[in-house]
């Protein structure tokens, strides 16, 4: 078991024409993901290593059968792919596209959270269940199969735990980029419980940074409702106050969002927390044990 | 993106939302003239830099001059105006650094009956705007969000529909707005909402909004900032983007699709990804030392920006030593081994540079730096780089 997707998944590449989107597509074949699709308005007909290419994700849907999407269009068109995505009834949409306006995810937001998909990101860099399926942009090679639930707001900093973790003989189920926008669609929260109800799921590592209050959140829903062992680490605590860390979610705002708040509240929550990012495997360990 | 006062101000009355008349001078003599023009018995100088606390705030080499000041007369306006003018602002929110005032906007005076704050942002977890509002105008809302919180109300709405007559109506009452005054409330909250869905804001603050002695809401002072991201479709606000008001290496950064912040500390860094940068940088302190950036390359650097990354991080003065933090994933390891050579031609390096490689095609990426020549001290893992990176900076 895992959580999202599976080796029975079947996954459409909207953007699948463009650079990125190609060169990513490739990498998930590799991989052994099913890409079973992709589309690109107006290059209907035409196949991109081998993998036909459809005008709408409707038609996609009706021909393939696939029901999940990595989502590498422009900023600009972000907003739009995810509600066609929603429309088209796709069960997991994962928007990899950084830069996408922050009034656009408003303005889809309500639509995601009425339907029966889920959106992940955007600007994140997708989901893995090792050995079964990897949508988006992450190493796949660096993950093993086993009992670590990982989430993660961040990309690289997630492959950093995940390759301290495989380090260490700790595989995971399924590993979540959450993105790093300041609204993204789905939250720690979400995936907690996710895991918390997944049985091939025995321990789960977060991965959190400054900025909102959504690792606040988590700490609370793991002190009601996880039993299973869980670990964190919080980047960004030498971050200046009201500058933008790279990630558009990322900033101390009017006082908030600091990475000491986050770490108390963690800590409260009986949570694992690893003061150096060298450490978060190990932290995750010790969590299992104790 | 942020701008100016009278340029918040100059969006504001385009759309139909209450400000007092007001002209923007670059000279004393444009001041006076501009104090003329308005006709008003009093008017109020005001210093224009992207920083708040300009009226508590004080001119470096003339500590009696506040960054805004009342006048009565054209020549007063051009004796304020000549003390604001290329001198250095210094307040809460500049650092002690300050900031140069290039330009004074003269606006006319009116009779306050009341101060209110007002500003809207996007609230993460309800993912919508927020239009929130307090009796405590003039004063920084954090310090009333922490001290007073009862004083703040706020009223969420959808972008397409705008902000409610009614709830506008409602955030009136609770700010004891009467009479006549409650359509301006109205009017002024509707607009303010208004402008920050039109403009993909992530910030409008009114602080204060004045209730006049007739009745009337008027913005005061206005601050804004816009969402980078959708800075696309808004060419016109570019025109705005006040480049002299920004950190130079942080602009250089941008144009090379760079992400970076200047910091206080002797410890440069260069690394792959947001949250391992951050991460980077927490280790650099968890070990003794001090960051003296953030710098994210990104996940697909090339060796262009590679190089201009690390002529960014060599051209402060301040950098003892530089450190090299990557987790090829999608990028490999032989990809920054190489750009790092390359860089080190082309730049040169003055200071030591530890690095720090892992992941797709390591052991190939540690040979190309092994097999250089070039005077690199290479780390095994993540502790082993911040503590040689300490080291090297303290010897």
């Amino acid at each position: 078991m895992s959580i999202l997707v599976n080796k029975n998944t079947r996954v459409l590449c909207q953007g699948i024409t463009g650079k990125v989107g190609q060169f990513h597509t490739k990498g998930c074949l590799e991989y052994g993901t099913k890409v079973v699709a992709g589309v690109t308005p107006g290059k209907g007909g035409e196949n991109v290593l081998g993998v036909p290419v459809f005008d709408t994700v409707a038609e996609a849907v009706e021909k393939t059968g696939c029901d999940a999407t990595m989502i590498f269009v422009p900023a600009a068109f972000t907003a739009d792919a995810i509600l066609e995505a929603i429309d088209a009834g796709i069960k997991v949409v994962v928007a990899i596209t950084e830069g996408v306006p922050v009034l656009d995810m408003v303005r889809v937001y309500e639509t995601v959270k009425r339907s029966n998909s889920i959106l992940i990101g955007p600007n994140c860099p997708g989901l893995i269940t090792p050995d079964e399926c990897k949508i988006g942009i992450l190493p796949g090679y660096i993950h093993r199969k086993g009992p670590v639930g990982v989430i993660s707001r961040s990309g690289t900093l997630t492959y950093e735990a995940v390759w301290q973790l495989s380090n260490l003989g700790l595989g995971q189920s399924t590993c979540v980029g959450l993105g790093g926008d300041p609204i993204v669609g789905t939250s720690f929260v979400d995936l907690l419980k996710m895991f918390q109800a997944d049985p091939a799921t025995e321990a789960i590592l977060m991965m959190g940074e400054i900025g909102g209050n959504a690792e606040e959140e988590a700490a609370a829903f793991v002190k009601e409702h996880v039993t299973k062992p869980v670990a964190a680490f919080i980047a960004g605590r030498t971050a200046p106050p009201g500058k933008r860390m790279g990630h558009a979610g990322a900033i101390i705002a009017g006082g908030k969002g600091t990475a000491t708040e986050k770490v108390a509240a963690l800590k409260s929550a009986g949570i694992e927390v690893a003061e150096s990012p060298a450490d978060m495997g190990a932290a995750l360990k010790r969590a299992m044990k104790s | 993106m942020k701008i100016h006062e009278y340029q918040a101000k100059q969006i504001l009355r385009d759309a139909g939302v209450a400000v007092l008349r007001n002209i923007v001078a670059a000279t004393p003599d444009e001041a006076a003239t501009a104090f003329e023009s308005l006709g008003s018995p009093v008017a109020v100088v005001k210093a224009q830099i992207h920083a708040g606390g300009r009226g508590k705030g004080t001119i470096a080499s003339n500590p009696k001059q506040h960054g805004v000041q009342l006048v009565r007369s054209a020549a007063e306006a051009r004796t304020v105006a000549a003390n604001l003018l290329g001198q250095t602002l210094v307040t809460i929110q500049t650092g002690p650094a300050g900031k140069t005032v290039n330009r004074v906007l003269v606006e006319e005076g009116c009779q306050i009956a009341r101060e209110l704050y007002l500003g809207i942002v996007v609230d993460r977890k309800a993912a919508r705007p927020v239009l929130m509002v307090s009796s405590e105008g003039g004063v920084e809302i954090e310090k009333v969000a922490e001290e007073t919180p009862e004083l703040i109300f706020h009223e969420s709405f959808d972008p397409a529909a705008g902000l409610g007559a009614f709830q506008a109506r409602k955030l009136a009452a609770k700010l004891g707005i009467t009479g006549a005054s409650i359509q301006s409330a109205v009017k002024f909250m509707q607009g303010l909402c208004r402008v920050f869905v039109q403009q993909d804001c992530s910030l409008a603050e009114i602080n204060p909004l004045v209730v006049t002695k007739t009745g009337e809401l008027v913005a005061l002072d206005a601050k804004m900032t816009f969402d980078d991201n959708a800075l696309f479709r808004h060419p016109k606000l570019l025109e705005f983007r006040d480049l002299s008001e920004e950190e130079p290496a942080e602009v250089q950064a941008a144009n090379a699709g760079l992400s970076y912040v200047k910091l206080e500390g002797k410890i440069g860094c260069l690394v792959n990804g947001a949250g391992l940068a951050m991460s980077t940088m927490d280790l650099i302190k968890l070990h003794g030392g001090e960051p003296a950036n953030f710098l994210d390359v990104g996940g697909g650097a090339n060796v262009e920006q590679v190089t201009e990354a690390f002529r960014i991080l060599l051209s402060d003065k301040s950098v003892k030593a530089v450190l090299v933090n990557i987790f090829g994933g999608i990028m490999r390891c032989t990809t920054i081994a190489t750009a790092v050579l390359a860089a080190y031609k082309t730049v040169g390096f003055n200071v030591p540079l530890v690095v720090r490689l892992e992941g797709t095609e390591v052991a190939e990426g540690r040979k190309i730096l092994a097999d250089s020549g070039v005077n690199i001290i290479t780390a095994t893992d993540l502790t082993d780089a911040a503590k040689k990176v300490v080291a090297a900076v303290a010897a």
